[in-house]
């Protein structure tokens, strides 16, 4: 249930940002969540509203921009794409996957006010 | 805030003067803010041109002064341009935890402490296998610290052993984070090339978002859990840099398959290193000991 705290996160860098760059609202709130980063969307989204309230980005809209998962093979030796940390090679069926991308969980950019 | 160009201000005439100053245009008239803001300027030159009310009169308006630009929900009004305007952000989610994390690291590497941040799901062993560790370092300088929801239990065990250690009680959280640890180490001594031992609350999920400037984290799985918890949980393995499959004196009484165990921990992540103990018998710990020395070498030089 750490998508609270990654919601409280986005709150406070929200709030900073509504300091130094003055904006009084938040319409829109667009975060990059990678496919590994362990985030689940849901949660997150039940957790945003929740999280939000009083805040300047209260009734904003959520979008959340998918990446992929990457990975480097170690049996093909190949950069591949995705779905799980558990999937095998794309390529060469190898089940000997290192994550190298994916775990991205950033705040892209803010629709304000 | 000049919704055009993103000029600061509070009163919407501070903002316009701003505004021109940046576009480097002289103010024409005092007045004229208000008007040259309703035409929408597409360019910069626009803004100098004279006001007419051409745009007014085509909505309807009389042709004077007198006219709402407050109605959006910005409060003002650029016609032809939406009042949102997007705010680059490019942070990281957890950035605030992660500028702390950074500050215990720079801390700790300049005492060259290695600091350990031992994960796993309640239960798996993790405070008798620190109790044993302390006791086979004998008198090497460390300290722990005890992340738990509830109780002081932990850091009294420790305590027990005559190690220094400082229980965090995270109440309802469910793992620790940078801002608690640098609490932690400023209540703590630390003598200069110790080990560091942070025992996180014992959950397999949220604590691997949540770096705290350790070295490694050693995610702890007992043998007692089934050999596909890393399949389950793999977001843990994936952060850990050691994995220990404790409790492997209990191997024969559970059906296990140890190195089942250990395939699946590699596949989850093919870098990670893996020692088999037992905390109670002793058995591998050697190998976790020399594991942490090996660590500590690595810091002090």
């Amino acid at each position: 249930m750490h998508e609270m705290s990654i919601v409280e996160g986005i709150r406070s860098v929200i709030e900073e940002a509504g300091q130094t760059q003055g904006f009084a609202r938040v319409t829109k709130v667009r975060l990059e969540i990678g496919r590994m980063s362990g985030v689940e969307i849901p949660a997150l989204e039940f957790a945003f509203d929740v999280v939000m309230n009083g805040s300047l980005a209260q009734g904003a809209t959520l979008e959340i921009i998918n990446l992929p998962g990457k990975a480097v093979c170690f049996d093909c030796e190949e950069n591949v794409e995705i779905e799980h940390r558990l999937d095998t090679c794309p390529r060469c069926g190898g089940a000997r996957l290192l994550v190298q991308g994916g775990d991205e969980m950033r705040i892209k950019d803010l629709e304000v006010l | 805030m000049c919704t055009v160009c993103g000029c600061g201000g509070h009163s919407v005439e501070d903002q316009f003067k701003a505004h021109l100053e940046k576009t480097g245009q002289a103010m024409a008239a005092p007045t004229a803010p208000l008007a040259v803001l309703a035409q929408a300027p597409a360019s910069v030159a626009a803004h100098s041109k004279p006001h007419d009310h051409g745009t007014i009169d085509a909505q309807g308006a009389e042709c004077t002064h007198d006219f709402h630009l407050g109605r959006g929900p910005a409060g003002t009004e650029v016609p032809g341009m939406t009042q949102a305007r997007l705010v680059e952000i490019e942070t990281d989610i957890l950035s605030k935890n992660n500028n702390y994390a950074a500050r215990n690291r720079e801390n700790l590497a300049q005492k060259s402490v290695f600091a350990t941040n031992l994960v796993s799901s309640p239960g798996s062993g993790k405070t008798t296998l620190l109790v044993k560790t302390i006791e086979m370092l004998g008198a090497a300088p460390l300290a722990v610290i005890e992340g738990d929801q509830q109780t002081t239990n932990d850091a009294d065990r420790i305590r027990a052993t005559g190690a220094p250690a400082i229980q965090v009680n995270t109440g309802k959280g469910c793992h620790l984070d940078g801002a608690m640890i640098e609490q932690a180490l400023a209540r703590m001594p630390l003598p200069d090339g110790a080990l560091l031992f942070i025992e996180n609350v014992g959950n397999l999920v949220c604590p691997a978002a949540f770096d705290l400037g350790e070295d490694a984290k050693v995610a702890i799985l007992s043998v007692t859990e089934g050999e596909d918890k890393p399949l389950k949980y793999p977001d843990m393995f994936a952060a850990a840099g050691l994995a220990l499959i404790n409790k492997v004196d209990l191997a024969p009484h559970c059906d296990v398959d140890l190195d089942l165990y250990e395939s699946n921990i590699r596949r989850v992540n093919p870098a990670i290193e893996v020692l088999r103990v037992s905390a109670r018998t002793g058995e591998g710990m050697q190998a976790w000991l020399d594991w942490l020395r090996a660590g500590l070498a690595r810091k002090a030089s």
